[in-house]
């Protein structure tokens, strides 16, 4: 006789398909890429380490124009451009959630959320358009002959603060990640549980 | 979108208008960086003066110098084993040690230092022997035209004119900021050419060799101009530095 008593099957719910899975692990390569060779050519203590200074340009530059290839890639999938819309879209709830992060109200009741919180939403908007402006300045600091003498400056300026900027949200975006593995596991697999569906997601119909 | 409609209300587009909205912040911030600029350089500035920490200096025209290397590693030279090679159309070839350096007439200028890229540094003392100096010692001849440069770094070149390398404000440095210089800023020995954006002063400085014509050097056969005046060339518009 079999004794064991089986566990109720925990319900898996899908949250991603190979389409996303792929453009989120790409878009987050290219992105560790530009980031690790800006460290290398910005911060001094990298920059003595690394040296090969004209290598460590190229890496940086090719990584930076492919960045936005995978999204672009990934428009041809109906599951990711479904997504995109999701991201897109505020309902009314998006405002609650907003509302109860800048009060630093972390009751469930307070935040709800569809299949992607106002959080995430904000950020893949802002992140998108960022990594756009990174790519323009970015091109008119490459290609140094073909823009007037004060578009070069003002692209640096524009490219080495935003970069910061970039540096810091990215900072936040992976913190969240690391707490929260079961958000992390929807992104590797592919699942998450219907239990933390229903608590980080209570509008999502999947 | 049907699956979201019990829980989930389409909505507005919000998303689109943040993305937008970044890319005209950004668009913007081009225009307006010159204005930007000058105002977070000054801020910056004198922030960086009371900042002991230095955490100043890692933010973008927070001050400072950078350091650029074109090669992985580069060796340590000290008064031990450094040699300077003076070569080419010269009539008295010779290599000079550190020790032979400091113990030739030493000229000191204070100017501002400016890279290519973009940051400034104000006014600081450069320390070392005149290049025409040098030059005059090896007894040049009259077919030369040009100085060419190169470092023990293994990579690094340089190139003047001769009537360039003849200039006052033209050194073979052996300190700045008042310091001997140290491993990360060049040192024992660097060029300091104060006219010219910072890549002409090639640091690590280990040969001088008297040409015809001149070569380009290592940035400038990447594009960069072969004068490189402060404030006439590379596209620029920077203050004159000396």
């Amino acid at each position: 006789m079999n004794l064991r008593v089986d566990a109720p099957p925990r319900a898996q719910i899908r949250r991603f398909g190979r389409s996303q899975k792929w453009v989120h692990r790409t878009t987050a390569a290219l992105m560790g890429v530009c980031v690790a060779t800006a460290a290398c050519l910005y911060i001094p203590q990298f920059a003595e380490l690394v040296g090969r200074r004209e290598l460590v340009v190229r890496v940086h530059e090719w990584a930076g124009l492919a960045l936005p290839v995978p999204v672009l890639l990934g428009l041809a999938s109906r599951a990711f451009r479904a997504d995109l819309g999701f991201l897109n879209r505020f309902g009314p709830h998006d405002r609650v959630w907003l509302r109860a992060a800048l009060h630093r109200d972390k009751r469930r009741a307070s935040r709800p959320a569809g299949k992607f919180n106002a959080g995430q939403k904000v950020y893949a908007a802002w992140i998108a358009g960022a990594t756009l402006v990174m790519l323009g300045t970015g091109l008119l600091m490459w290609f140094t002959h073909l823009t007037p003498i004060q578009w070069r400056t003002s692209a640096t300026f524009v490219h080495d603060w935003l970069a910061l900027t970039i540096g810091i949200v990215l900072a936040g975006h992976i913190g969240m990640a690391l707490g929260d593995p079961e958000a992390r596991r929807g992104l590797r697999t592919g699942e998450v549980s219907q239990e933390w569906a229903e608590r980080e997601h209570p509008l999502w119909r999947p | 979108m049907n699956s979201e409609q019990p829980g989930e209300q389409p909505g507005k587009p919000i998303g689109r208008r943040v993305l937008l909205g970044t890319l005209g912040l950004g668009a913007l911030g081009v225009v307006a960086a010159p204005t930007l600029q000058r105002g977070l350089e000054a801020f910056l500035g004198s922030a960086a003066d009371k900042d002991p920490t230095g955490l100043t200096g890692l933010l973008p025209n927070g001050g400072g110098f950078r350091y650029y290397s074109v090669t992985s590693s580069v060796p340590h030279k000290d008064a031990q084993n450094y040699q300077l090679k003076i070569d080419g159309l010269v009539s008295r070839p010779r290599t000079y040690t550190l020790a032979d350096l400091r113990a030739l007439p030493q000229t000191r200028l204070v100017k501002d230092v400016q890279c290519v890229t973009g940051w400034r540094v104000p006014d600081t003392p450069f320390e070392g022997v005149r290049l025409s100096a040098l030059l005059d010692a090896a007894g040049v001849t009259a077919k030369a035209g040009a100085v060419r440069f190169s470092c023990f770094d293994g990579a690094y070149t340089e190139s003047l004119t001769l009537e360039q390398a003849r200039r006052p404000d033209v050194l073979v440095a052996l300190r700045m900021q008042d310091k001997d210089i140290g491993h990360s800023h060049g040192g024992p020995v660097r060029l300091y050419v104060a006219p010219m954006y910072f890549y002409k002063s090639a640091k690590w400085l280990s040969g001088i060799t008297v040409t015809e014509d001149v070569e380009p050097g290592y940035w400038e056969d990447r594009g960069y101009d072969v004068d490189a005046w402060v404030g006439k060339s590379n596209g620029r518009d920077d203050e004159p530095t000396s």
